[in-house]
């Protein structure tokens, strides 16, 4: 079982958790400005990398609030946690 | 899989007899199943992706299309990913025409792939079981029959005495859920997993198609006009005409390299066997709503498995909690197991589309064909999956049986939404 730090309360098991999916898509400003492959992209494709991910967790058994994380789907090793609406943190893609 | 000397020599056919005279000579002279070559420089088709449908997309291109210059890619052993991982449940009894015609082509094909073959694959036709548990299930099982029906895909509705006749060992009352009936598909059962992937490989092999093993394609070259020019790979450039991609949980990974973004997401999916018993399970059983399902391999071990693990990753491990709730299940489902030991327990990397369809389909580069998304229930299909994906390849469009399955149909808005048809597990 992972142990994961929610930015709120702390270091909780992995069951306490929801996995939202890949954080940092954002709904378009402009809905009706988007071509239909636009939305797409927006809607369905996923980066799905072998590697650094930063994807949204909720901490539904806890404080019940959205956060984000960089995990390494290699490994499932949580690099870093950090509160929703800060920056993705800048960490290098490649390095394990 | 063992180097070759002998392998240029002609395949032998399995019969009666040859099986005769191989025992009288302490089976020391069975010959090589398949060649092991060096890469060519360039073929008209590389696949990438040694799995079944890779494979089986090979054999089909050779055998039904007289393409026979095709290299089969793998960065492993073939048959080593989800093909030799899964828990081998047969069945096509899927709800929307679209689906129950692919999943019908494909049981259709399993009926007389061994014949086709020569190689025994083991298709076991023992029925396949889906548990209701509650008033939706029944209801959205009973929508599955009378679709089903429709479309000429058997599948029958069994009251609670009529699961447990079918099926005596499982408890139907005394359980948190209670079963309340079953849709059964007689048709539905098995099959040997490695015996599929080897049996495709021998036949590929034996029509001339490069099996590549340990070469892991690491790029795609394309040319000034955007179509496809070959793969880097960890053995060299391999120039290509037109390439298929089938690389089950790694697709998103391998188009990339193309330049292709995959309305995809790779997920850890485990299974689980139990130490080898008596026969004592004639079935398959499946329910969604406890989250296990359940079968018997011919070795006697209990084959276990469930859903996903909750998150994506590349890891073939997931957590040990998830088999541990289906564990639960499966005690509770037959309760004579519960003293049974569990001897291991295995994750493979499924795909998983949006609308839990598969894509097998042509994409935005010209050359580049793409089999995927089959997320936890892919095994059943391999040989009608590989059979329209060769058609796709050699004739650059799609079988209408695998039209539907298109990249567009995510922007035009027509999934095939088997995810929301409750019924779609394995
Ligand atoms: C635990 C488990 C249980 C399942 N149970 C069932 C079931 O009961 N019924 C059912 O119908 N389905 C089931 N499935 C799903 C099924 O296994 C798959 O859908 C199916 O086997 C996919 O076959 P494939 O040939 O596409 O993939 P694979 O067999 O995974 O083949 C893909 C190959 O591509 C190779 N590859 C990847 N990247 C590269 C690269 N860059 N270069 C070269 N090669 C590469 C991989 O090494 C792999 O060998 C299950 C899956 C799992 C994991
Ligand atoms: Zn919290």
């Amino acid at each position: 079982m992972l142990i994961i730090n929610c930015p709120y309360c702390g270091e909780r098991p992995e069951i306490e958790f929801r996995y939202g999916g890949e954080a940092h898509i954002a709904r378009p400003a402009d809905p009706s400005a988007l071509s239909d492959a636009e939305w797409t992209d927006f809607l369905y494709n996923r980066t799905n990398p072998k590697g650094k991910h930063a994807e949204r967790w909720r901490h539904i058994h806890g404080c019940g609030r959205y956060f984000n994380a960089v995990r390494d789907t290699v490994s499932d090793f949580f690099v870093t946690t950090y509160k929703t609406g800060e920056a993705r943190p800048d960490i290098e893609e490649s390095a394990r | 899989m063992r180097p070759d000397a002998a392998a240029e020599a002609p395949l032998q056919k399995f019969s009666g007899f040859a099986l005769l005279r191989n025992a009288l000579g302490g089976h020391q002279n069975w010959g090589h199943q398949w060649r092991n070559p060096a890469p060519k420089d360039e073929y008209d088709v590389v696949i990438v992706g040694a799995g079944g449908h890779g494979l089986g997309a090979a054999y089909y291109l050779a055998k039904e299309h007289g393409i026979t210059n095709v290299a089969v890619i793998e960065r492993g052993w073939l048959g080593g990913g989800n093909t030799g991982r899964n828990t081998t449940i047969i069945r096509s009894n899927y709800l929307f025409d679209e689906s129950a015609a692919l999943y019908e082509h494909s049981v259709k094909l399993w009926e007389g792939l061994s014949q086709d073959l020569n190689y025994n694959v083991m298709y076991s036709a023992r029925g396949v079981l889906m548990l209701a548990h509650n008033h939706h299930d029944v209801a959205s099982f009973k929508r599955h029959v009378h679709s089903n029906r429709l479309n000429g895909v058997d599948n029958e509705w069994l009251d609670a005495d009529g699961v447990k006749a079918f099926c005596p060992p499982l408890n139907i009352k005394s359980m948190r859920y209670p079963i309340l009936g079953g849709a059964l598909q007689r048709r539905g059962g098995t099959a040997r997993h490695d015996a599929v992937a080897w049996g495709f490989a021998r036949g590929a092999s034996d029509r001339g198609v490069d099996i590549i093993q340990n070469c892991e394609v690491t790029g795609i070259r394309r040319g000034a006009n955007g179509a496809v020019e070959g793969v880097e790979t960890s053995r060299g450039f391999i120039r290509a005409k037109k390439i298929g991609v089938s690389a089950a949980g790694h697709t998103s990974v391998v188009m990339s390299m193309a330049g292709v973004r995959m309305p995809l997401e790779s997920y850890p999916l485990q299974a689980l066997v139990s130490e080898p018993v008596k026969p004592a399970f004639d079935s398959v059983v499946m329910s969604n709503t406890i989250h296990a399902y359940i079968s018997q391999s011919d070795k006697g071990e209990m084959v276990i498995g469930a859903g996903t693990d909750a998150y994506t990753s590349y890891s073939q491990r997931g957590g040990l909690h998830i088999t541990t709730h289906t564990l639960d299940a499966i005690c509770e489902l037959v309760p004579q197991f519960r003293r049974l030991r569990m001897l291991r327990n295995w994750g493979g990397i499924v795909d998983v589309t949006p609308d839990r369809s598969p894509i097998i389909a042509k994409t935005p580069v010209p050359g580049l064909y793409v089999n995927c998304g089959w997320g936890t229930g892919g095994f059943k299909a391999t040989p009608g999956s590989a059979n329209v994906f060769a058609h796709t390849i050699a004739k650059d469009a799609p079988h209408p049986i695998n039209a539907p399955f298109s990249l567009e149909r995510f922007r035009d808005g027509f999934l095939i939404d088997e995810a929301a048809a409750a019924a779609v597990a394995h």
